[in-house]
Order: structure tokens, then sequence, then C-alpha cells
């Protein structure tokens, strides 16, 4: 599975979403499950899948699908 | 450091260890086959002669790390160099203080902001990052080091035992949220430990603090490091959210 994939798989299971759904339009807390705990579990199947550890900053900042792939390019994640 | 298999052992992060009740921690959870994390912040020298130190006498893998409880940024670079040497993380002792004693009129802002900033920022920032890498296994203990201080405060005091009894807060919070991730919270209360801090008292004042005793001694920093690795081992599986002191039944005024 390529990058892309990784993370959108992350967003569906994370927040149990159709896979067909536009992940490229999730912001946080703008659907049910990403709140402040859903945003840690999600924070924690990143940090899994992509073997990273995430700065607490950019913790705090990715509040969207297109946020978390601009984190994941600065740990060199080809995406 | 060592270059032995590192993940197959658990892995004890100590902050403050190269001396004192950290380097007694080190040497407890190293003798019960730990791989140690020796974090200090000053002296990177004496950081890496004391992570030599435990892998020569314990046979058990090491990682230096020169880190300021007082840095954000140092607390989150020290936990980067945990998970790239060993990619777990099962044990946290947030050990590292500094002392700044003074009667109220005498304390400045700087030595408020300083004192905070490593006593309970730093410990905060470390068991945030602890949390994060300790939650991949849904498993871990975090041991908290406070003080009688921050329990039943002590005059000359005010803000060391101020920032001590944050820990204490800290520690039960935490405990409660980080419970049902399957990670244990909980803190010593030590008192008067034979360390540095101890030597630096007046004659006058550590005599006074002798005589408050019942047990009618200091306590040695082995005595705290060995309930700090019980607290973090599996006979205390069942505990979570608890202060714990090791004062010799002292009372303190």
């Amino acid at each position: 599975m390529d990058p892309s994939d990784r993370l959108r798989s992350c967003f569906i299971e994370t927040f149990e979403l159709a896979p067909d759904v536009d992940v490229e339009a999730l912001h946080y807390q703008g659907i049910d499950g990403w709140d402040s705990v859903g945003h840690m579990k999600l924070i924690a199947a990143l940090e899994t899948t992509f073997d990273i550890i995430i700065d607490t900053q950019d913790v705090l900042d990715m509040n969207s699908f297109n946020m978390a792939k601009e984190i994941l390019r600065k740990h060199d994640v080809s995406i | 450091m060592t270059s032995a298999s590192d993940t197959a052992c658990p892995v004890c992060l100590i902050t403050g260890a190269t001396r004192g009740i950290g380097f007694a921690t080190a040497e407890v959870f190293a003798k019960r086959g730990y791989a140690i994390v020796v974090n200090g912040h000053q002296d990177s020298t004496a950081v890496e002669q004391v992570a030599e130190d435990i892998t020569s006498r314990f046979g058990v893998p090491t990682l230096g790390v020169t880190a300021d409880a007082g840095d954000p940024d140092s607390v989150q670079a020290c936990h980067r160099a945990v998970f790239s040497r060993f990619k777990r993380l099962d044990v946290l002792v947030n050990n590292a203080g500094i002392l700044g004693d003074g009667l109220i009129g005498m304390i400045g802002v700087n030595q408020v902001d300083r004192v905070l900033a490593v006593n309970v920022r730093g410990a905060l920032l470390h068991l945030q990052s602890a949390a994060r890498l300790m939650e991949r296994r849904k498993t871990g203990a975090i041991v908290n080091v406070t003080s009688i201080m921050g329990i039943c405060g002590a005059a000359g005091a005010t803000l060391y035992a101020a920032s001590k009894a944050a820990i204490v807060g800290m520690t039960l919070s935490a405990a409660k949220e980080l419970g049902r991730k399957g990670i244990r919270v909980n803190a010593v209360a030590p008192g008067m430990i034979t360390t540095e801090m101890l030597a630096g008292l007046p004659a006058e004042i550590r005599s006074q603090r002798l005589s408050a005793i019942p047990l009618g001694h200091f306590g040695a920093p082995v005595d705290v490091a060995e309930v700090i690795a019980f607290l973090a081992s599996p006979q205390a599986a069942y505990v979570n959210g608890q202060i714990l002191g090791i004062d010799g039944g002292m009372t303190i005024w």
C-alpha cells in the first residue's frame, strides 16, 4: 500500500468512515469522532503506521487530512 | 551505549539520573534487567559516564541523553532519541527537579519561572511524550517524584513545595486519563534523603528535620529507588493514582 493509501486508511479506520469518504474534506471537529480523544487515536495510528514520533506542536496543528500530509512530509514520508 | 539487542528488554527512562535518587533508581532498574535511558541536563560527559557505568556493572543496554527538562524542545528530542534507539518505553521515572528554596519575600520572578519550568512543565512534557510511546503497546508505568514538601509544605520552601504539589495534581489527573489506556501513574513523596539537596541545608535545619523523623535517620536514595521500582513493577499492577510517602514517618512544619 502506498503512503497516501496508508494515510487514508488511518483516517477511515480511526473514525470508522465509509471507504469512499472524501478524506480531503475532513476537518478536526467536522465529523463525529474527530474530537480530542479521536485526535489522539489518529495520532497514535499515524505514528504506528509510519513509525514516527510527531512533535507536540504538529499534533496540535494537525486539523485536516491535508495538514496530516504536510506533517508526514516533514518525516520524509513521500506523500 | 551498547549494541546489545535493544528491544528485547523493557526500557526505563529516568530523568535526573546522574546522581542522588535518579542514579540509585537507574541502578535498581538495571539490576532488574531493564534497558536504561540515563537523562541528565548539564554535563553530557557525566551522562555518558553513568550510562557506561550502568552497562559495565549490570550488562544492560543504556542510552545517555543530555536534555534539560526546562527546555521543551530538549524534552521532545529526548523522547525521539528513545524511540529511535529502542522503539518502546515501558517506564518513565520523572525525577529531574531543582530546589529553589527561599523565604517568600526573597523569591524572584526568574526563580519562579525556572523552578516551575523544570519541576512542573518539564515533568508534564516528559509525561506527555512518554504516554504517547507507551500507548502504542497499551501498557506502561510512570512514577513521578514529588516531595513531602508538596504535601505538607515547609517554611522557606513555598516555591519548591508549590512545584511539588503540582506534581501531586498531575499524577492524580494523569492516572485517571491514562489508566484507561493501560498506563499507570503514581508518585513517590520522599522525605529527607541523603542527597546533595539535603547536604546543602544548614546544620541547624538538618538537625531540626532529623528530630521530626520517628525512624531516627535520614533515608538513602536506594530507599526511594526500591519503592519507585515496586510501583513500576507487575507487583503493583493494580496501583494507580497513588502518592506514596517515603519519609520514615516524618512530620514537617
